[in-house]
């Protein structure tokens, strides 16, 4: 088939069908090229000018979040974001988000959403040191929804345990709003000396472009646009737009890489994978951002089938693919060193004076155009806003009535959103690297530094329904919510990466929610001092009309001084004192998981809450655990304090003895900014003095295994067992159902 | 170049979890006249028969690669090919 | 004693063999590429867990074809000490140097937690520090574990005391007699799909594993007093 020419593009507009838009290509021509752009040229522009590659709709929303302090070696901007953790070392982390793939093809979109971050991270010259994912999916109602999560478990598990990366935390939801659109987000933690650092620039005429790892093929081609467009549509253009990974490809990738950046840096210029948008993205980003030019001979390119275009070469989306700089002089040393580990390297083009991205293909020139059309051009798009009806009518949640709330408890432990997600979380590799030290089931997932005292913690943390009620307050909350799961194991937050999920983009009232939830997170990050040093945008999360609830993930790295100190979620032993530390309780129960269990509905106005009185609780708690005053500690989150409670005994053979000045509902609240913590009988005046008003004695551990406390309106008696029986068995029960 | 097709499946004593697994998947789509499934691997080599004897050369790929005499056994067939 | 652990391509648990015998036991260990063809000099060889050529085909086909195998077969055959964990177990088999092979779990999927073994030989150089019928807790994970020979295998690794480890309580893959790990006829062999190298430190919540490499460390050393 004969590619159209330049004016056939002009007069038949098959660029809409790439989501270029009509004022887009005008511009293009009119402004950037001053000619009618190619064929080749006409998908590159498309593809670069996405959402996926060009955060053109989200970069205003964006500059919103503070991403600098002491510690931030490098912000957004690079493969992933870098902080110092002492020592000459530095943690490195990003999220991204695999959600259209994964609800096609959900085995592969999931385990190449896991290969794509762990590039980004090796690209930084760091090595993964774990693995997090964030998944939301609709209620196990349907066989759908069980094939989705079993798919995508098994894809993350597979590519993962392969690569020989623990994945050692994560969340997992469960809303009608994901049912036809679930969210799948992964993130990746490296570890790496400072010296090490990598950029993902080309720069120094005659320096070579070298490409190395899986061959291209056709694979995913317009990969980065699908994802920016609406998911009902069924174009044949998206027919290939889920990638195959190859997880043993990508670990002989990954020891080259690491090979090259730790051995031979004095080779290398930068180094970038090539993820959404293949080649073209990685080497126009690498040249713009080291204000080169740039020429490529895709002949040169491995190609794994036959009679492809230069615009299939340019868009494929091939997995397990990285793009180098490497100094003039030293191409054959770094082919040989690919070699060793049987992988392919191809000098495929230079840097070149001036600012022109050139390629051929045949021995002709296929492109030439300027690099910053592709990259700093994009036209931004203001977006309008609108405040949606049910916020601005909200009124406060009814309080739910419970009447027997020994049963009120043991329902909602049964609840998919809080029930054991072991069923998933041991098809993990969580141990392998022998660094675990707190694996999946608790607060944050916790790993040692080895031939050091210091432990990194991190965690996943996104709750759609709070910013579907509020986003802004929701945005506050999920911060605040990813800092406690640092605090409570006793380390203190660095900073964070995010996911942004939410629905169209055009719809005002969606970028009203856009925009309120990252101020919102903005503001929290502010007074958290957790800055955003890296992230994902995934727009147009619909299906067949219905949006997700905006729900932006939060991925929090932490730090932890001293191994000793680390807090462990569950309870050590009988006769400790029990206290409830944090905000007081109150009546918060818009947006609960009581809520949804009782009245089937996510309504009622979120309260709002003192970000800086959080702050400072959460610091001076983490003070008394580095003093040893803590035995252990569990946020409470989904479910409150009921919850949490239980939580805390499972798999100890110990209960609780409590006296709470709260009401059976009380007891299910979600109040934020709060921890459930347990504290040696002879720490108590130093713990008292330290923490003050902010931590209320409710009680004392037991060794009778039965969690029991007084309520103003009643009395609660569960055997710890018997709970953990049900919170166990729940989804195994849910998933082997029938319908 | 001749094409061959080589099944690989476990002996008839081995049991096969994902043949299970499958059978109770049919049954449960209303399919009771399903007595037994077996799930094997399936491979399609291209070789040159000029190079060397195709029975010997199928034989010897099988059995010091493909097949785990363990718990595997395998047939194969030879399909026409350019002469 | 100078220990060996083998890098195959896909190999992911090498650094925690490593790790657990140079930081935890202070052993003489190195690594050692699959590209190499000898094992000179080496006491003992080590074969890592991980997913070597990506368990592409059969775990472990691939791994038996490289150019370390024919050493790590002579190690064998003069009676130095080889040992095989979870990848490097379904190696040994696939190699010959031990007998019956790796199924797939039966439940079909991956699992990774902590399980009781059954110490069911303490005479083997591996295993001299642990009690007989002691029971012990050893992580795994995988997901072709499911141990499988024919009956007359069976008989005979029972008779000549081949296994090893057992899984006590509960049987994780659908392995046959619940054999977790066993020996060669002689002893200088061992593969086991648990993880013993992941239970070596507190701070990661368990030590059970720790005594494996002590006694392969200690009947090592009094090997070589006695040469």
């Amino acid at each position: 088939m004969a590619e159209m020419t330049p004016e056939e593009i002009k007069a038949q507009k098959p660029y809409l069908d790439w989501s270029l838009t009509e004022h887009e290509y005008d511009y293009i021509c009119d402004h950037l090229l001053h000619r009618l752009p190619n064929y080749t040229e006409t998908g590159l522009f498309s593809v670069m000018w996405s959402e996926h590659c060009s955060y053109k709709k989200s970069k205003p929303v964006l500059k919103l979040f503070p991403n600098k302090n002491d510690r931030v070696l490098q912000g957004p901007g690079e493969g992933a974001g870098i902080i110092d953790i002492g020592d000459g070392q530095a943690v490195v982390f990003k999220a991204e988000s695999h959600n259209h793939p994964s609800a096609v093809e959900p085995y592969e979109g999931a385990a190449t959403g896991v290969g794509g971050i762990l590039r980004d991270i090796f690209s930084m010259g760091a090595r993964p040191i774990a693995s997090l994912d964030s998944l939301h999916f609709g209620e196990i109602d349907r066989p759908r929804t069980k094939y989705l999560i079993n798919e995508v478990v098994a894809g993350i598990g597979g590519y993962g345990n392969c690569m020989g990366i623990p994945t050692i935390a994560g969340e997992m939801t469960f809303d009608n709003c994901y049912t036809g659109n679930c969210l799948v987000n992964a993130m990746s933690v490296g570890l790496m000396e400072q010296k090490d650092m990598q950029k993902g620039r080309a720069s120094g005429v005659g320096n070579a472009v070298i490409y190395v790892g899986a061959k291209t093929g056709r694979d995913g081609i317009h990969g980065a646009t699908f994802a920016s467009a609406d998911f009902a549509d069924d174009k044949a253009t998206q027919r290939s737009a889920v990638q195959v990974g190859n997880p043993f490809m990508e670990k002989l990738l990954m020891e080259a890489c690491l090979e090259l950046t730790h051995d031979h840096h004095d080779w290398l210029v930068g180094i970038q994978d090539m993820g959404a948008a293949g080649i073209v993205s990685s080497s126009c980003e690498m040249a713009s951002k080291a204000d080169s030019g740039m020429e490529l001979n895709l002949d040169m390119v491995p190609q794994r089938e036959p009679g492809m275009s230069a615009y299939e070469i340019m868009l494929s989306e091939s997995q397990e693919r990285m793009l180098l700089c490497v100094k003039k002089g030293h191409e054959d040393d770094v082919i040989k060193l690919f070699k060793e580990y049987e992988l392919e390297a191809v000098v495929i083009g230079r840097v070149t004076a001036g600012h022109q991205y050139v390629l051929y293909h045949h021995g002709e020139k296929v492109t030439d155009i300027p690099v910053s059309s592709l990259t700093d051009d994009v036209l931004e798009e203001p977006s309008a806003e609108q405040m949606p009806a049910r916020i601005k009518t909200a009124k406060d949640a009814n309080v739910p009535e419970i009447s027997d709330v020994n049963q009120a408890l043991k329902q909602i432990l049964a609840q998919p959103t809080i029930a054991s997600k072991q069923m998933f979380t041991q098809t993990y590799d969580s141990q392998v690297r022998t660094s675990t030290v707190v694996g999946p089931g608790s607060d944050a997932g916790v790993l040692r530094v080895r031939g050091t005292k210091k432990g990194l913690a991190m965690t996943t943390d996104g709750n759609g329904r709070f910013v579907y009620l509020d986003p802004k307050i929701g945005g506050k909350r999920a911060v605040a919510e990813a800092c406690a799961n640092m605090i409570s194991s006793g380390a203190l937050p660095l900073g964070m990466t995010d996911c942004l999920n939410y629905g169209d983009p055009n719809d005002p009232e969606i970028y009203w929610e856009l925009h309120q939830s990252v101020s919102g997170m903005a503001q929290a990050c502010e007074i958290f001092d957790t800055p955003v040093i890296s992230g994902n945008v995934s727009l147009y999360n619909e299906n067949n009309g219905e949006a997700i609830y905006g729900t932006p993930m939060v991925g929090m790295v932490g730090l932890i001084k001293d191994l000793k100190h680390v807090i462990p979620s569950f309870v050590q032993k009988a006769g400790s004192l029990v206290y409830l530390v944090g905000l007081p309780t109150e009546d918060d129960y818009a947006g609960s998981e009581i809520q949804k269990m009782l009245t089937k509905t996510i309504s009622g106005r979120l309260h709002d809450f003192d970000l800086v009185k959080t702050n400072q609780m959460m610091k001076t708690l983490l003070n008394a655990m580095e003093q040893g005053l803590v035995e252990s500690s569990h946020d409470l989150s989904e479910g409150g304090l009921g919850v949490a409670l239980a939580e805390t005994c499972f798999n100890t053979n110990l209960g609780l003895k409590l006296d709470l000045d709260l009401t059976k509902a009380q007891l299910f609240s979600e109040t934020p900014g709060r921890f459930v913590v347990t504290v040696p009988k002879n720490k108590q005046a130093q713990f008292e003095k330290m923490l003050a008003q902010d931590a209320v004695l409710i009680g004392e551990v037991t060794a009778d295994g039965c969690l029991e406390a007084d309520l103003t309106d009643g009395h609660l008696q569960v055997d710890v067992l018997e709970a953990q029986k049900i919170w166990e068995e729940a989804i195994p029960c849910l998933m082997k159902s029938k319908d | 170049m001749v094409d061959v097709r080589i099944f690989v499946t476990y002996k008839e004593s081995v049991f096969d979890p994902q043949g299970e697994t499958i059978k109770n998947a049919i049954h449960s789509l209303g399919h009771d006249e399903v007595e037994n499934v077996k799930v094997g691997k399936f491979f399609e080599v291209t070789i040159d028969s000029e190079k060397k004897d195709l029975e010997t050369a199928v034989k010897e790929i099988s059995e010091e690669l493909l097949v785990n005499f363990n718990l595997e056994t395998y047939r194969f067939e030879i399909l026409g090919g350019e002469a | 004693m100078k220990i060996a652990v083998v890098v195959f391509p896909g190999s992911n648990c090498d650094i925690d063999l490593y790790e657990a015998l140079a930081t935890v036991c202070h052993a003489d260990v190195e690594y050692v590429s699959h590209k190499r063809d000898n094992l000179d000099g080496f006491d003992a060889v080590m074969l890592p867990g991980g997913f070597s050529y990506g368990d592409y085909l059969r775990c472990g086909a691939i791994a038996r074809f490289t150019n370390i195998m024919p050493a790590i077969v002579k190690m064998a055959n003069e009676g130095k000490f080889v040992f095989g964990t979870c990848n490097g177990f379904q190696i040994l088999t696939e190699a010959g140097l031990l007998p019956g092979a790796l199924k797939q779990n039966d439940s079909l999927k991956f699992v990774c937690k902590t399980v009781e073994l059954e110490v069911v030989n303490n005479k083997t150089p591996f295993t001299s520090q642990y009690g007989l019928h002691e029971h012990i807790k050893l992580p795994i994970a995988h997901a072709d574990g499911s141990y499988y020979a024919d009956e007359a295998t069976l008989e005979q690794l029972e008779a000549n005391n081949q296994v090893v480890f057992r899984y006590a309580k509960e049987n994780p893959n659908g392995s046959l007699h619940d054999i977790a790990g066993i020996c060669n006829e002689r002893g200088n062999v061992l593969g086991m799909m648990p993880h013993p190298e992941r239970a070596v430190e507190a701070i990661l919540g368990n030590t059970d594993g720790l005594r494996l490499f002590k006694s392969l460390l200690e009947n090592g050393i009094k090997t070589e007093v006695t040469k």
